[in-house]
């Protein structure tokens, strides 16, 4: 089959592209796109590090098709910042040293990010559930529980 | 070159026309079909994504039931308060497929589908007597979902069907249900065993009517007899037989999540601590 | 010099700047091993064995090179056939003709993902679309996996050329046990004779992947006048430019290695596997190549540490004294000789001051993995056999298990069964704050029903190790300082390192920015590993840092026109010192630095050292777990890590190390193992059935850090990273005994594992 293609909106801007069938979004951001923040640590949706938000909902993009973007928004780790401002989960990662590696970091920050836009007061437990698709294998998690609880308190205001 | 076919219809009578093609595989949420081909255990000549289809997607409360569109993501579920508050187990199982990320993709359908034994969705839609409609070449049909799974990966649809959507029937009076299931870890395991329990309680409290079903100890999910608990509140002779009576049903294997011993003994475990949380909605409606 | 002292102000060592790659990391642009493309760039993909152990009888590549788009395809003729020769790598010892070997197989497989052949074609799909034609003709041999089956009488042999190294005589006949080790202090076989109480056990672990989130990836460029450039994440770039040299048969200069980011690695990536296969795709295709593992490779061809056996002996007098000990550590090696089990028998007893101790071990191979570093190697092993024993003599004593930690633990001037006179070492520090801890005093709550509470504690030793490391500090002409470390950065060196140069420069930590050099630009350095970097690299870069402050006091003399030991060094600028204080104003770096040229030209400094004198690393870790009778499943309620740090340069991040590697600990100890079937094919290569630690799995970690100095090091810091994830198996393994009454010998305590001794113990 040709390549099929899509037309998308990514990060608040119009995108295009050609991709094969079987090609996962994925591929697509990091092949197509040179959006290689996305990472990945595992293909097979068992890791988050690829996580992305599509139409409001977080998934993998391990586990879409890059044929299923046609029409959709789409959010990635490179859209998370406002032009120069880093959001208050990327500044408050930083600050509470909730990465070692930073490899899985894009994907948790995209992660907690679409657990605050649906629930900007959740408890550390809820936090911890949520995050369970994103594994980290540097921080035994302390610190970035800590830096999403911290961001979230701040987002609010508080 | 491996290159399927991508085709996303948006009429049932699209899907069903190219679901009959030779190597048509229907996407719903992908969580288990990408990886299939990913690993190259399944590659489909056509990849028809029934997303676009009406009615696939979306939640719609009919009479005191509902009609839940095959493909809705377990996220959508969990958002719908009404549908949380009447069939608390049906979502709590569906939410438990997979992790938040998994959530926003993976659907009923697809979970029934896919043919796990292991299916956290299914043993709690068994209970509730959920139906599956499954379209086709022939028409419409409606189909329990326990009938649906075949064995490990097979399922008894024919060839151009699939589910189009699932019927909850209307809630019984004092019912509840519960879906519990057991892994090693807390989140992103596969079910070691599940058990989906519906219970119907009298006017007296007592339990009028019992439906228990157990995941991953059979080829399929598998049904509990669970008579012993008719008339009771629960209480530990009823349990112990409820024990007793899963454990009997087990015919599970040893593989890397478990093995038969302890897949059975906690099959009694769990049919008991679902049964009790279900008894306990129900008594609370 | 050092900085050492309650006199001695740090402004900037000891405070939690923001690390100066963080923005990079958060906000997606860091580039790791997947992430690089250069100009020309083909893809390849490894052909692996589905056997655990069969000879090659053929290859035919034909069909896969006839698939349009394939430009090569190489198999183990294509790598040079090197003479066998050991050499000290990594974080133990190693040769090169068995790394080769591992690379890709010669001859025989000897495990399910042994790489045979590998593609390299226009896209990694009609990589892996060719790679699948790649036609191996195997005769299947019979395999061994446990250590146990390895040393059975009549065991299939995978090396028919090894012979046990260590024994008296040397053994006539080939075996799969590679080596045997002792290490011994008095005669313990006498000495329990003073024993009131003795307590002896097996224990069993399993072999556990490092499991890294980033999977290992390369781009290698190969050109036509024989230089190479290499890009990829290791955990050294000088390590992976001399491995590929050795096996492609390169000079060390006609090889560059960039390193990038690296996501995660805990010992693994201190060694080579794609690399070598890119350098040859490339050399053979004329083109740069990208490989990169998928995790089932990671999995199937990647090291693990070792499963092993271990045998304990523990006999004290009923005070509590520890009057013998012996242990027996037999290790898995996998596929070629060189398990950790020298330093699981030397660290074994390291917390204890003791008489009579013997550690001795096996170094064996079977058809698995070939095992590579994975934090502290081998200590983890043994010390959960040694530490669950000195439990269960707390138990028969009716000991508090802290209490008699106390009583025997190693201090200042304990001679070390290893060998070493123990210095500045914090362990009784760490004890006493464990024990006093609001944890440990705490009480453990009341279980809900059908379920039990228990606390356990224990400790743990870890060497430490300095080396050759090599640190630059240049001076800007705007008088910000760049600081390169030829180390990669796994947890936050990069912090460290800058800060450390601050301190020494006395400039804001914002001023100074640190890179990795590659190995072109930075003198050589020894991997991240053996908890090194901020010890023997952080030297360097002092040393570098002070080099370029004595220099600007020079240049600050020169414009003043006075003597340069008139000039001092303060608060980031120079002042005139003795009897030319208050002559002149103070000269800022700045200052000094935008009229460099006027005063001898750019300043920067340069060192490279064999650092010497790491301090030992020593933690205690407390554990409350939460045990489902019913079902077996252990909840971690509370942990608390305490550790001897020497002095935390960035606190934020060694509380990261300490946290990190307990929960790596808890994995190990809770639910992570190898899965083999019987055809000897590794069942569970992914993440989901290979069970590491979730976040809801487990609660916060808490961390007391310990502060006692080492004085060899500038601002006395100790290795950190490792020794986390020693305590942490017997811990759990203590809080469930304790709970339950069990004491659980086989890793990992998983569910079923758990119910079943539960059973057992009802019946």
């Amino acid at each position: 089959m040709a390549k099929i293609h899509v037309t998308t909106k990514i990060n608040g801007e119009d995108a295009e592209f050609l991709c094969e069938p079987q090609q996962t979004m994925l591929d697509v951001l990091r092949d197509e796109l040179s959006l290689t923040g996305s990472k990945e640590g595992c293909g097979s949706g068992d890791c988050g590090a690829c996580s992305i938000i599509v139409d409001g909902r977080l998934v993998c993009s391990c586990l879409m098709f890059g044929a299923e973007a046609s029409g959709a928004e789409i959010t990635t780790i490179e859209g998370i910042a406002n032009g120069d401002t880093l959001h208050p989960l990327q500044q408050k990662f930083l600050e509470h040293a909730a990465l070692q590696c930073g490899f899985c970091t894009p994907g948790v920050l995209v992660a907690s990010k679409a657990l605050l836009d649906a629930n900007p007061s959740p408890t550390e437990e809820q936090a911890r559930y949520w995050l369970a698709g994103n594994l980290c294998r540097c921080t035994g998690y302390d610190k970035i529980i800590e830096a999403v609880m911290d961001a979230a308190a701040e987002m609010r205001g508080e | 070159m491996y290159a399927p076919n991508f085709a996303a219809p948006q009429s049932i009578d699209d899907a069903v026309r190219m679901l009959g093609a030779d190597g048509a595989k229907p996407l719903s949420g992908g969580t288990d079909l990408i990886v299939q081909m990913r690993s190259g255990r399944n590659r489909p000549d056509h990849i028809v994504d029934l997303k676009k289809v009406p009615g696939l997607i979306g939640i719609k409360a009919e009479g005191a039931g509902f009609r839940v569109g095959a493909a809705t993501p377990g996220a959508e579920l969990g958002e719908d308060k009404a549908l949380v508050a009447a069939y608390p187990g049906i979502v709590e199982g569906a939410e438990l497929i997979g992790s938040t990320q998994v959530q926003g993709r993976a659907s009923l359908a697809g979970n029934l589908c896919n043919a796990s034994p292991a299916a956290d969705s299914v043993p709690a839609m068994a209970a509730c007597g959920v139906k599956a409609v499954v379209v086709g070449p022939n028409g419409e049909r409606e189909v329990p979902v326990q009938d649906i799974p075949a064995g490990p990966g097979k399922t008894s649809l024919g060839k151009g069907e699939f589910v189009k959507e699932f019927v909850l029937p209307a809630l019984p009076a004092n019912s509840g249900d519960a879906y519990l299931r057991f892994i090693p870890r807390t989140e992103m395991d596969i079910a070691v065993v599940g058990a989906g329990v519906q219970i119907q309680l009298a006017g007296d409290g007592t339990v009028a009517k019992a439906s228990v079903w157990l995941g991953a100890v059979a080829p399929t999910i598998v049904e509990v007899d669970a008579s012993c608990l008719i008339g009771t509140k629960l209480d530990d002779a009823a349990m112990a037989k409820l024990d007793a009576a899963a454990q009997a049903v087990c015919n599970p294997i040893d593989d890397k999540r478990g093995t038969i011993e302890y897949r059975t003994k906690v099959a009694g475990v769990m049919a008991r601590r679902t049964a009790e949380i279900a008894f306990k909605r129900a008594g609370a409606r | 010099m050092n900085y050492l002292g309650k006199d001695v102000q740090l402004k900037v060592v000891g405070t939690r700047p923001i690390r100066p790659d963080g923005v990079e990391k958060v906000n997606g642009r860091a580039a790791f091993g997947a992430d690089v493309a250069v100009s020309g760039m083909i893809h390849a993909k490894v052909v692996r064995s589905p056997h655990a152990h069969a000879r090659i009888k053929s290859i035919d590549t034909s069909k896969a090179e006839a698939v349009k788009g394939v430009s090569a395809v190489i198999t183990g003729a294509d790598l040079p056939d090197i003479p066998s020769e050991e050499a000290f790598v990594g974080e133990g010892p190693a040769n090169f003709r068995e790394m080769s070997h591992n690379v890709i197989a010669r001859g025989k497989v000897l495990y399910d993902g042994h790489a045979v052949a590998a593609v390299a074609a226009t896209s990694a799909a009609i990589a892996e679309e060719a790679a699948r034609l790649v036609e191996v003709e195997y005769e299947v041999l019979p395999h061994v996996i446990s250590v146990e089956e390895a040393m059975a009488d009549g065991a299939p042999v995978l090396h028919d050329d090894m012979f046990t190294q260590g024994v008296d005589p040397k053994p006539t006949k080939a075996s799969n046990v590679a080596k045997r080790v002792e290490f011994k202090l008095g005669d313990s076989n006498a000495a329990f004779s003073k024993a009131d109480v003795i307590v002896e056990r097996q224990y069993k672990t399993q072999p556990v992947h490092q499991a890294y989130i980033e999977p290992h990836a390369c781009v290698v460029s190969y050109n036509p006048d024989g230089q190479a450039q290499i890009w990829c994440s290791s955990q050294g770039q000088f390590m992976v430019r001399a491995f590929c040299a050795k096996l492609l048969g390169m000079d060390i200069a006609s090889i560059r290695v960039m390193p990038l980011e690296i996501g995660g690695g805990f010992g693994g990536k201190t060694l080579v596997y794609l690399e070598p296969l890119a350098l040859a795709l490339s050399k053979k295709s004329g083109r740069p190549v990208k490989m990169v593992m998928s995790r089932e490779e990671v999995f199937r061809g990647s090291g693990p540490t070792s499963g092993g056996t271990i045998n304990v002996k523990i006999g004290a007098t009923k005070n509590g004294r520890i009057v013998a000990a012996e242990c027996e550590t037999i290790l898995q090696a996998g596929a070629f000789p060189g398990s950790p089990v020298g330093p699981a028998c030397m660290t074994a007893f390291a917390c204890y001051d003791l008489t009579d101790v013997t550690a001795f071990g096996y170094d064996v191979v079977s058809n698995r993995p070939k095992v590579a570093a994975y934090r502290a190697p081998g200590a983890p092993i043994s010390t959960f056999a040694v530490e669950s024993a000195v439990d269960e003599l707390a138990q028969n004593l009716g000991m508090d298990p802290g209490e008699l930690r106390l009583i025997n633990a190693a201090k200042d001037e304990t001679k070390a069964a290893y060998g070493p006179t123990l210095k500045n070492i914090g362990f009784v520090e760490t004890l006493e704050a464990a024990v006093a801890s609001q944890h440990y005093t705490s009480d453990l709550g009341e279980a809900p029903k059908g379920k039990r509470r228990g606390r356990g504690i224990a400790s743990g030793f870890w060497f430490n190790i300095g080396g050759e490391s090599s640190g630059a500090t240049y001076v800007n002409e705007d008088g910000t300082v760049t600081v390169v470390s030829g180390n990669p950065d796994i947890g936050g060196s990069r912090a460290s390192m800058g800060m450390m140069a601050a301190e020494v420069l006395g400039i804001e930590v914002e001023r100074v920015r640190t890179i990795v050099g590659d190995t072109a630009s930075v003198g050589y350095s020894f991997l991240t590993g053996g908890s090194r970097v901020t010890f023997a690299t952080g030297m360097a870069v002092t040393q570098s840092a002070e080099e370029v402050r004595d220099d600007l006091c020079r240049r600050a003399a020169l414009i003043w026109e006075i003597d340069a030991d008139a000039v001092e060094w303060r608060d980031g600028h120079a002042h005139p010192a003795g009897e030319n204080a208050g002559k002149f104003d103070p000269l800022s770096l700045s200052d000094i630095a935008a009229k460099s040229g006027r005063t001898g030209g750019p300043i920067a400094a340069k060192s490279s050292i064999n650092a010497q004198g790491a301090g030992p690393g020593y933690a205690t870790h407390i554990c409350d777990v939460e045990v489902d009778e019913e079902t077996g499943h252990v909840a971690v309620l509370r942990y608390t890590a305490v550790q001897d740090v020497g002095k935390a340069i960035h606190p934020a991040y060694v509380e990261g190390q300490m946290q990190g590697g307990a929960v790596q600990g808890i994995g190990w100890a809770l639910n992570e193992e190898y899965i083999y079937n019987k055809d000897g094919r590794l069942d569970n290569p992914g993440f989901l059935d290979y069970r590491v630690p979730v976040a809801s799995d487990l609660p916060m970690i808490e961390t007391v850090l310990i502060e006692v100095p080492n004085p060899r090091h500038p601002f006395g810091a100790k290795g950190v990273g490792e020794v986390p994830i020693v305590p942490p198996m017997a811990a759990v393994a203590n809080a469930i005994s304790n709970a339950t009454g069990l004491r659980m010998p086989n890793l990992p305590m998983s569910p079923p594992h758990v119910r079943a001794a539960l059973d057992a113990a009802k019946a």
